[in-house]
């Protein structure tokens, strides 16, 4: 399948595997954090990890938008989808994340009407066909949503939609690039970054980890190949001596980002002073909220949420696991009390959080897999 | 208000310790049992730091396997979609509720018929019921679905379909035409498959209370062989054999509900395999086990061959065959084909030594032309199936959680 294959070419991976291999200093150990949560599925979904020399470790960032909502604001979703007359539509994703009581599918299961949707867009058409029921869209994701809920919000206000609001939860990447980097525990000596992100955002705003903290970064596409060739790029720079912002992703990402993306959320969104991120806490500047003269299109301002904050299981240790302290097996919990059917902690909900691909696609013992190729009959 | 209790995280954390205590303390046990032997996870477990991080990850890895082989329990107060969805929910729901509940030994091993002893002959039994949305998809419609279905389950099940019912769960206001069209699919297929429907039931509920049409089907075969069939069979060397291209009737029902605005050449795979699989049987003495692959998909058969008989399985995906439609709708998509339904394609596990004389007997069959090996069972990690990746790497498959697509068949 062309524009698939050419990027799963496992004859070019052996060859990539190789020069990395190569820029290995002997006795070195080198740690990669990926960002985004869709470069953790890729590398478990692909079986990444066995390309890679021993010496290299990939660290699983916390770019999985559905992770990082805590418990309290999807408490607050389901307050605001349980209000009489209101269907609440969201990502399917966003479906099974747990709150204190329960998640969307119980919910839905209750009675309450949640429905999943595609895009943003398909709100405004429930919205038009349902004139008599509120529809409150469940805002998540970081750059790479944000600006599609944006449009959504335009489009509701030139269509003179009454009955449309948004939950916005919309986070932003760079700050929780900066917890992690301040993060006292975690020594990393580069980073893959986020190819969907920057197609919004650009290839700027990492400079600052490259210049003040002097970690190289390589923002990468999602193919297989394109990761393999990022890791190449970091290790290049590391031999080299170099810590740069590099783009690996250019068949897709701008340098600088794209303008209308970007102007269309700094019409509709700002800044808030500060929000709560699932197992790293109140981070400032970190997530964006309707501007004011939108405020008839957020449903916290129209209906109020109870805004409780829900303090994390003890035993759950998400916040280890995003900051990539823990690998997800290291997880007190993990794959018994927390599992992909009752998950305890977001990690273990998307398929792009760590724990979950762990769950579903890597939970085997590397060694012993390769006995079992070399006794094939 | 919502499904699961308050306490619902308390109650499985309160589980994981109570069985984390019960196996340190075994653990105990044996290394003050037998000091210096011991069981090595055992010992591990108790010295703790000595542990490689390789070793600490294989604990973890049986310490899941442990939780998973527990009986499965049931922690939503209501039904919800997953449970539907043919993929651990649906496992879980099933032995938890209807298997505890109705436990025989006819029922216990869970294949997708029941084997009876009656007189001097031996007969399937098989029910299965038909919500699809739309009904009318291309391809087929409910009615196709409904007889090749249950013919199918009798079919893998090593049987020749014989009799069907049916019954029908009618919508206020559900148009004649409709159901007549179905019925003259349903007609059309029972003929194709040399079966006949015999008895029925007709219900019909007000307007709201069902989506237009259900159809329940139930059949049953006579087993003229004497091959012991089973996902239980299952032993290392054996071969995986599908019966050709996967997940066609999955992608092709999506596209059909028009909420994606995306367009394919593509047709559900609705068949039935009755003739195919005779073929099979008449030249194999080898077949261990059949399933079709519908809801859940291949992968979904492969972890329940993996359980069932304890072996491993490994398969390879660039053998698993695979339309260029389907893989391009399920890569937009962000799901696996391997999970996709057919509706017209089964899973063989066959005896290492005659894999070529099985792929040349399905092949041999319109149905089976582009039948593949795409892997084979293994002593090592049982219970899993490990897939090599198309790029090379090596990854486990595992049961699918929720639901990419409800109310497929």
């Amino acid at each position: 399948m062309r524009f698939v294959d050419e990027f799963r070419d496992a004859d070019k991976a052996h060859a990539l595997a190789a020069r990395i291999t190569e820029l290995c200093e002997p006795g070195q150990r080198y740690k990669f954090m990926e960002v985004c949560g869709g470069h953790t599925h890729t590398i478990y979904k692909h079986g990444l990890e066995d390309y890679l020399p021993e010496a290299i470790t990939l660290v699983h960032g916390p770019g999985c938008p559905v992770c990082v909502i805590p418990m309290g604001r999807v408490d607050d979703a389901i307050h605001l989808a349980s209000e009489p007359d209101t269907i609440m539509t969201s990502f399917g994703d966003m479906m099974r994340v747990p709150g204190s009581q329960g998640s969307f599918f119980d919910a839905k299961a209750a009675g309450t009407d949640i429905r999943m949707v595609y895009s943003p867009l398909d709100s405004l058409k429930i919205a038009k066909q349902n004139p008599d029921k509120r529809v409150v869209f469940m805002a998540i994701g970081f750059e790479t949503t944000t600006p599609s809920t944006a449009m959504t919000v335009l489009r509701a206000k030139a269509m003179g939609l009454e009955n449309f609001s948004v939950f916005c939860n919309h986070v932003t990447i760079i700050p929780a690039i900066k917890a992690i980097l301040d993060s006292p525990d975690l020594r990393l000596d580069g980073f893959i970054g986020p190819g969907h992100v920057s197609t919004v955002i650009g290839c700027r705003p990492y400079e600052f980890i490259a210049s003040s903290y002097g970690k190289p970064v390589v923002v990468a596409g999602f193919e297989p190949l394109d990761i393999l060739q990022s890791i190449y790029m970091l290790m290049l720079q590391l031999s080299e001596g170099r810590s740069e912002v590099e783009n690996q992703y250019t068949r897709v990402v701008p340098w600088d980002g794209n303008l209308a993306a970007l102007t269309a959320i700094n019409e509709v969104m700002e800044l808030r002073p500060y929000f709560e991120w699932r197992g790293l806490g109140f981070i400032t500047h970190s997530a964006m909220r309707l501007r004011e003269g939108f405020r008839a299109f957020d449903a916290e301002v129209l209906f109020g949420v109870p805004g409780v904050r829900v303090a994390d299981p003890k035993a759950c240790q998400c916040g280890e696991v995003l900051k990539g302290v823990l690998k997800p097996w290291e997880c007190k919990v993990f794959g018994t009390a927390c599992t992909p059917e009752t998950p305890i902690g977001t990690c273990m909900v998307s398929p792009e959080g760590a724990c979950a691909a762990y769950y579903n696609y890597g939970r085997m013992n590397r060694r012993r897999v390769v006995e079992v190729e070399l006794t094939r009959p | 208000m919502t499904g699961r209790g308050t306490n619902w995280v308390d109650e499985a954390l309160r589980e994981h310790e109570e069985h984390a205590a019960a196996e340190e303390a075994a653990a105990r046990n044996a290394d003050a049992g037998d000091a210096g032997a011991g069981d090595a996870g055992g010992a591990a477990r108790a010295a703790g730091r000595d542990a490689t991080p390789s070793d600490r990850e294989q604990q973890v890895l049986d310490r899941i396997d442990r939780a998973r082989r527990r009986r499965p329990r049931i922690r939503e107060e209501r039904i919800t979609m997953s449970h539907g969805a043919g993929g651990k929910a649906s496992r879980t729901l099933v032995e938890a509720v209807f298997l505890d509940a109705f436990r025989n030994p006819l029922l216990e091993p869970l294949e997708d018929a029941a084997q009876l002893q009656v007189g001097g002959a031996r007969l399937a039994l098989t029910t299965d019921t038909y919500v699809v949305s739309p009904l009318f998809f291309p391809g087929g419609n409910i009615g196709d679905l409904a007889v090749n279905g249950t013919v199918n389950d009798l079919a893998v099940s090593g049987a020749t379909p014989l009799y069907l019912s049916a019954g029908f769960v009618l919508e206020e206001g559900f148009g004649v035409a409709d159901l007549t069209t179905i019925v003259a699919s349903m007609t059309a297929a029972a003929e194709a498959a040399g079966v006949q429907v015999v008895t029925g039931d007709t219900k019909v509920v007000e307007r709201g209370k069902a989506d237009g049409c259900y159809i329940n089907t139930a059949g049953v075969g006579v087993v003229e062989h004497h091959l012991a069939l089973g996902a239980a069979t299952a032993r290392p060397g054996d071969a995986v054999i599908v019966s050709g291209p996967v997940g066609d009737h999955g992608v092709t029902i999506m596209l059909a509900r028009g909420e994606l605005d995306i367009e394919a050449d593509l047709t559900s795979d609705t068949a039935a395999m009755n003739g195919m699989i005779a073929g099979l049987l008449e030249a194999v003495p080898g077949v261990r086990a059949m399933r079709d692959a519908t809801r859940g998909g291949v992968a979904t058969i492969l972890n329940e061959v993996a359980v069932a008989a304890g072996v491993g399985v490994l398969v390879e995906e660039d053998q698993i065959p695979v339309r260029t439609q389907v893989r391009g709708a399920a890569e937009l998509l962000g799901i696996d084909p391997m999970y996709v339904a057919s509706e017209g394609r089964m899973v063989a596990v066959v005896d290492g030594g005659q894999a070529d004389d099985a792929l040349a007997a399905l092949r041999a069959h319109p149905l089976g032309e582009q039948a593949a090996i795409i892997g084979h069972i293994t002593a090592d990690q049982p219970g899993i199936v490990l897939l090599k990746t198309a790029f090379g790497g090596t990854r486990i498959v595992d049961l699918l959680v929720g639901d990419p697509l409800p109310r497929i068949c």
